[in-house]
């Protein structure tokens, strides 16, 4: 380990994402405008900026107004204005379109976009601002000094084949020191999840509470495109015990984004948010959008939806937390890339406050107090009773919701979560679920479903999803809950693999299929599976306008 | 002794590659583009000769649109020295790209131009030999092991059935196949050093060539889908799909 060269930055940026772009382009503003020296550096997992980002995406520009006003003469890509907003509910067969769509989801302002093309172009903005940006290094390690606070970052060891030994082409990691590291890994962070631990910073707060969103990105007919139509759906194919939903979203080019939510706290262990999805889109109100259209990109990603009441401690000595990675999207609404920008946006003000203004402390105090006088922090409080109503189900939680959209989260209580990995039954108690095979037309198995997301890992490195016991896959996971991995893994990493007699079952772990959604790291009953970074560059390399 | 190294900018291999819609070629908008592979194994060799003392100069060159800057960037994170971008709009073809290279050579006088035996995008595999052609040079495709000598070089060539060793006279063009090197991970001090080193932009006027296509694309399909298979029941009922529905027998 003493063999690692360093390098030293004022502050490095763990993840080139909406919050940490944020966060690195204000920086840089501040100090240009006041002349200061600032080196901010953001390294970056993916194989390029935007390779990892997964998001719907209706976009409200309110954060990115503030951050680059001209952004428009600058050519950020928000090139779809969204249009019209439809509200619907699902039955096996039927479609109902609600008269009123909830306020929340009128998007009259805003834009639909690929995230992923936003952030390539916000990461350009950032370089012309002189930040650094290093895609295809992946941030493996937290590194701490003499006092116990962080000092920066360790980019993991390239060139380590399957048996843990070095390669040929071995090259090992460097040690990045900052005075701060902001850490914006996006939702449940592998060393985000560390640092939680290390700081204590969860204690006194809800668990966090996720949902697994799974997007496909079609070219359809042209006949049939409108860009600018916002459609949402709840009801089938989720029962009404389990949260979940769906968006399709009409883009300019004939592009249509179309994906479905399940809250990870769902109970039963058969469900299958990939063929949910899947089925989905062979509803008579939906499938027509997709016949004679062909489907170009696939993916998914793990978000979080616990909202103001699972919100951790931000800060820590040497560093803080960001956009999803400590959880600022807005429910209601399903938008959180506002409010991760806008989290990156005033930590990157309190830490160049903190760094200039002689402060000695090594904890930026000032970022929560900050964000809590900030637009972040009311419009996350308004309804943060919501997400919670829904445990009891879809039409208690549908009236909770108009409730609390009434009184506008004025009400004196605060509904709280449990953690997902808790909330499966056993698989006996639960009804299995039938899941119709794919049609081949507009809905598909799981592997060539993994095939569009580009996704690829060196194939001579240790697997990234790590057991932190062998055997529970087997005795717990499988025993008590048919294997649920199989099932909510959306990229085929787990398999049940037995002997031709059908005896000594096995987990088989397909490490390079992973598109680093981090489901399993959230759901596995145990905990026992845990999600660490592959090789820098590793991972899905999803194209722009996913 | 300088090595010239062409480095192509393509679509990355990990990405799906799909028609566009009007069958006019292939989409490249919203994809990601790196270095051709073959290419950066030939960046690999020229650094490592230059690491054992046999080059003293490794400079990549690439000839297409201004984002292929980021293409010779990565070449010079692995090593090589400086860069030049003949910078042009105009889609690029293997002849047009081979006179390209020669009127840079004549400018640069390296000794040895090593380069992709092809590029993964158009899988011409036309360049190295016709600049070889045109510069009147000996040439050595798709080389798996290369070892300079004085005033030659080796090359073990990976051919149909085997393996055949030429030694060419110095200069001389040298195509690489998979089998060459391993190319190393550009290490992070690497690449910010690489923001670092020379990159100069010339136009292919300049250069006093003409890059114009010489070749028409007609048309572009996908390879028609295979059917799913069937099960026969038995012999019998194979003979009589073989003859009747496959004609094959």
């Amino acid at each position: 380990m003493s063999t690692r060269d360093s390098l030293e930055f004022d502050v490095l940026v763990i993840g080139a994402g909406p919050s940490g772009l944020s966060a690195a382009i204000r920086l840089k503003q501040l100090a240009n405008e006041a002349g200061q020296e600032l080196s901010v550096c953001v390294i970056e997992k993916g194989s390029e900026v935007g390779a990892h980002l997964l998001s719907g995406a209706v976009f409200e520009p309110h954060a990115l107004d503030e951050l680059i006003p001209d952004w428009k003469d600058k050519g950020a890509p928000l090139t779809t204005p969204a249009r019209e907003d439809h509200f619907v509910f699902l039955t096996e067969t039927k479609a109902h379109k609600f008269p009123v769509t909830p306020p929340q989801m009128n998007n009259h302002g805003n834009f639909i976009i690929s995230l992923g093309n936003l952030a390539r172009w916000m990461a350009a903005q950032a370089e012309e601002l002189g930040v650094e940006i290093y895609p295809g290094f992946a941030a493996a390690e937290v590194l701490y000094d003499e006092q116990g606070a962080v000092k920066g970052v360790a980019t993991g060891d390239m060139g380590i084949g399957k048996d843990g030994a070095k390669t040929a082409n071995y090259t090992p990691g460097m040690e990045l020191h900052a005075k701060q590291t902001i850490f914006a890994e996006g939702c449940r962070g592998s060393l985000t999840k560390t640092l939680f631990e290390t700081f204590n910073l969860r204690d006194g707060v809800d668990p966090q509470t996720y949902g697994l969103g799974i997007k496909e990105l079609w070219e359809i007919d042209p006949a049939k495109s409108q860009p600018g139509l916002i459609v949402h759906t709840i009801g089938w194919p989720m029962d009404a015990k389990t949260y979940g939903g769906s968006w399709l979203y009409h883009m300019d080019g004939n592009l249509v984004s179309v994906g479905f939510v399940v809250g990870l706290d769902y109970a039963n262990p058969h469900l299958s948010p990939f063929e949910e999805f899947q089925r989905y889109k062979t509803h008579p109100a939906i499938r027509p959008t997709f016949e004679g259209g062909r489907r170009i990109a696939y993916g998914a990603r793990a978000l979080s939806e616990g909202g103001f009441q699972s919100i951790p401690k931000l800060t820590f000595p040497g560093g803080l937390i960001v956009g999803d990675a400590a959880g600022f999207l807005n429910v209601p609404k399903i938008k959180g890339n506002h409010t991760a920008m806008k989290s990156g946006m005033v930590a990157a003000e309190a830490v160049y406050e903190h760094l200039t203004g002689g402060s000695n402390g090594r904890e930026v105090v000032e970022y929560p107090e900050r964000l809590k006088a900030s637009w972040v922090w009311s419009e996350l409080h308004a309804v943060r009773n919501i997400r919670p109503g829904f445990q009891k189900g879809l039409w208690a939680g549908l009236a909770n919701a108009a409730f609390e959209t009434a009184t506008r989260g004025k009400a004196p209580w605060t509904l709280h979560h449990h953690a997902d990995h808790t909330t499966l039954k056993k698989a006996a108690e639960a009804p299995p679920i039938v899941y119709p095979k794919p049609d081949g037309v507009v809905s598909f198995d799981r592997l060539s479903s993994v095939y569009l997301s580009n996704t690829n890992h060196e194939e001579n490195q240790p697997a990234h999803l790590t057991l932190k016991d062998a055997e529970t896959p087997i005795r717990v996971n499988l025993a008590l809950y048919d294997a649920p991995e199989t099932r909510y893994c959306p990229a085929g990493v787990y398999e049940i693999v037995r002997a031709e007699d059908g005896t000594a079952p096995r987990l088989q772990i397909n490490a390079q299929n992973c598109v680093h959604c981090k489901t399993c790291d959230i759901k596995d009953p145990t905990q026992n599976i845990n999600w660490v970074v592959p090789e820098g560059g590793g991972g899905p390399n999803y194209p722009g306008g996913m | 002794m300088k090595v010239l190294v062409p480095v192509k900018r393509v679509v990355d291999y990990n990405v799906k590659v799909r028609v566009k819609a009007d069958g006019s070629g292939v989409e490249t908008a919203n994809v990601k583009f790196s270095m051709n592979p073959f290419d950066e194994i030939a960046v690999e060799e020229a650094v490592r000769l230059k690491e054992a003392g046999k080059a003293s100069e490794v400079v990549a060159v690439s000839i297409g649109p201004a984002t292929a800057q980021e293409t010779l960037r990565t070449a010079l994170a692995i090593g090589a020295d400086r860069a030049i971008l003949v910078q042009t709009d105009a889609e690029v073809q293997p002849l047009g790209v081979a006179k390209a290279l020669k009127a840079l050579i004549e400018k640069e006088a390296p000794q040895i131009v090593l380069l992709g035996k092809q590029a993964i995008d158009g899988d011409c595999n036309q360049t190295g030999q016709m600049l070889a052609a045109l510069l009147g040079w000996p040439q050595g495709t798709f080389a798996s092991k290369v070892v300079p000598g004085d005033g030659v070089l080796t090359v073990t060539r990976e051919i149909d059935g085997g393996l055949e060793t030429v030694e060419l006279t110095l200069p001389a063009v040298v195509t690489t196949d998979l089998r060459l090197n391993e190319p190393r991970y550009a290490s992070l001090p690497n690449i910010m050093k690489a923001k670092k080193k020379p990159l100069e932009t010339v136009t292919a006027e300049s250069l006093g060539v003409d890059l114009s296509p010489r070749l028409t694309t007609l048309k572009v399909a996908e390879p028609p889908k295979r059917k799913a298979g069937i099960k026969v029941s038995d012999v019998g009922a194979l003979v009589d799909k073989l003859r009747n529905d496959a004609r094959v027998i």
